[in-house]
């Protein structure tokens, strides 16, 4: 998506108040923003604590401020920074995350990122986007620079079937329709499902759905959604991230609170940061049952078996 | 120009919000408060900007602020009372003059050089000054943010750095020592003074001397300075005033 993002980004920077500090992230990727924002974008260096700070300040001066970095190197270190210097403040930063969950695969587990929204979203002031696709992100990088919380958006890497018509950005949208169970899944991870669930018959194809920002309540869910929770047998949540505090915690949560009937549940999580051996997302999603194949004995009821 | 009178009134000032309060952080606040009644008296205008990154010296700031009638009595009776706007370490709104919330050390410097920067690409004048203690130096984001402001060349901050050698639980020589601080700031593209932080003239002309870098000002002070019985203890950091601790200090400054 950062293809997609530096095009976003560079249509955007006509505004003259817009301002991108980088922490020495961006090479092959982001240069025509570079020449195209001047002295307005900067890179900060290996400073991410400084470069939230930084970036808080800016914005504390009516500048429009954009953060990038690598995902765990955006929140993790700066992590006091983002909270007392942007987040107590209500300033409108965007920081953006690259290579959300599992992106830098065998990179290693200190490049992977997943526990990130959960985290971020502890924060007041905060709002979590994680486009699905890579057609997201021009609407994803309006709607966050536009918003008057602070912003994290979580990049992946958009991977609809060959020949998938991608609908419209929503924050919620209906992937895959059929009779079967609901099946509920954060960011660009949903669309790793259409292929699969296509080929099961309308019967008993689950609805798959796909969410991309965050926190729920920012955005009603849809009643069709909330029709076949509540008649379904069987609702699955997958996410790229760890279980606790992710977003099946919190869906569960507002469901229950809102009084709405929950079937029975399956969670599909990022497993560990710690598993002895590495590989690429592909392989790690399988190390951690996120997988399309994982996915489907889940809800055939034969993955925990 | 600011008095010793004006200086010694703010002085008990400040004993007596914190004695009434019950609040510790005396000492590392009278240390900063010359420095500060300085700077708010006779150096900022309504274009520039100040954080304290030194956030246990809130008392200081409201004092200064009341100092110069941006604050009132009423306020000061307020702080670090139950629903107050004046808590222990500078809030994140609220108070005119106080833009950050501060309090976890090594944040100061970077919203300083932030706020630099930014009024220069809205070309915007302005200078902005950023108040510190000499034990968030400890902090890795403090050297990351000098390097940020060197690398920019931000000739409008203007850093201070109350050098009272005395922290949380040791002096800065016992604890990590960088002794002298200076010589290691020198090493960067800055200009550095080394001033007597309580030399009321020495202070005005460090403020106001112009450079096209980065200034830091390292303000040799002493913690609990003006009241004998406190001056650079290191007990002073934490501790609150009794009642004969109080009328001691009052009396002192009084008969100077």
């Amino acid at each position: 998506m950062r293809k997609q993002l530096c095009s976003a980004l560079q249509r955007r920077s006509v505004n003259t108040s817009m301002t991108f500090l980088t922490g020495d992230l961006g090479f092959m990727a982001l240069e025509p923003l570079r020449s195209a924002m001047g002295n307005r974008f900067m890179n900060a260096g290996v400073a991410e604590q400084n470069m939230m700070s930084v970036a808080a300040a800016m914005a504390k001066q009516d500048l429009e401020v954009w953060v990038y970095s690598i995902a765990p190197f955006c929140y993790a270190r700066p992590f006091e920074q983002i909270r007392n210097d942007i987040c107590f403040h209500k300033l409108p930063v965007n920081l953006i995350g690259n290579g959300g969950g599992y992106g830098y695969g065998v990179m290693g587990p200190t490049h992977h990122a997943i526990e990130d929204y959960g985290v971020l979203l502890t924060l007041p002031n905060m709002v979590v986007f994680a486009p699905v696709f890579d057609e997201d992100v021009e609407t994803v990088i309006s709607r966050a620079g536009d918003s008057p919380s602070a912003t994290y958006v979580r990049l992946g890497k958009g991977e609809p079937p060959e020949g998938y018509a991608v609908p419209k950005y929503a924050p919620w949208r209906q992937l895959c329709i059929g009779a079967g169970p609901v099946v509920i899944a954060v960011g660009p991870l949903a669309s790793t499902y259409i292929e699969v669930f296509s080929e099961i018959p309308a019967s008993i194809r689950p609805n798959l759905w796909a969410v991309a920002e965050l926190p729920i309540e920012r955005n009603p869910m849809p009643e069709q959604l909330l029709q076949q929770i509540t008649t379904s047998h069987l609702l699955c949540v997958a996410e790229e991230h760890v279980r606790r505090g992710g977003f099946a915690s919190e869906l569960i949560l507002h469901l229950t609170m809102q009084g709405i009937h929950i079937p029975r549940l399956v969670h599909l999580y990022a497993r560990a940061h710690h598993f002895e051996r590495y590989g690429s997302q592909s392989y790690l999603r399988r190390c951690s049952l996120l997988d399309p194949k994982s996915m489907l004995l889940a809800l055939e009821g034969k993955l925990y078996a | 120009m600011l008095s010793a009178k004006t200086v010694a009134a703010a002085r008990k000032r400040l004993l007596q919000m914190h004695f009434e309060s019950g609040v510790g952080h005396i000492g590392g606040n009278l240390s900063a408060l010359d420095a500060l009644l300085v700077l708010f008296n006779e150096v900022l205008n309504d274009k520039d900007h100040f954080v304290l990154s030194k956030g246990h010296a809130a008392g200081a700031l409201y004092i200064a602020l009341w100092s110069i009638g941006k604050l009132h009595q009423e306020d000061l009776t307020m702080f670090h009372g139950d629903d107050t706007l004046f808590p222990g370490h500078p809030p994140a709104s609220g108070i005119a003059g106080v833009a950050f919330a501060t309090g976890s050390l090594g944040h100061g410097l970077s919203l300083a050089a932030g706020t630099a920067i930014a009024l220069r690409l809205k070309c915007q004048e302005g200078r902005t000054f950023c108040f510190m203690s000499d034990g968030e130096w400890q902090e890795g984001s403090t050297w990351e943010a000098l390097i940020f402001a060197c690398h920019q060349k931000l000739e409008t901050l203007t850093i201070l750095v109350d050098h009272n050698n005395l922290q949380g639980f040791g002096s800065t020589d016992e604890v990590a020592s960088m002794s002298p601080l200076w010589t290691k700031l020198q090493g960067f593209d800055i200009d550095v003074h080394v001033i007597d932080g309580h030399d009321l003239d020495a202070i005005r002309y460090a403020l106001t001397h112009r450079s096209d870098r980065p200034r830091i000002i390292v303000l040799n002070t002493v913690k609990g300075h003006g009241v004998s019985f406190m001056s650079n203890q290191m007990a002073w950091h934490y501790l609150p005033l009794t009642l004969e601790q109080f009328q001691t200090a009052i009396e002192e400054i009084e008969s100077i």
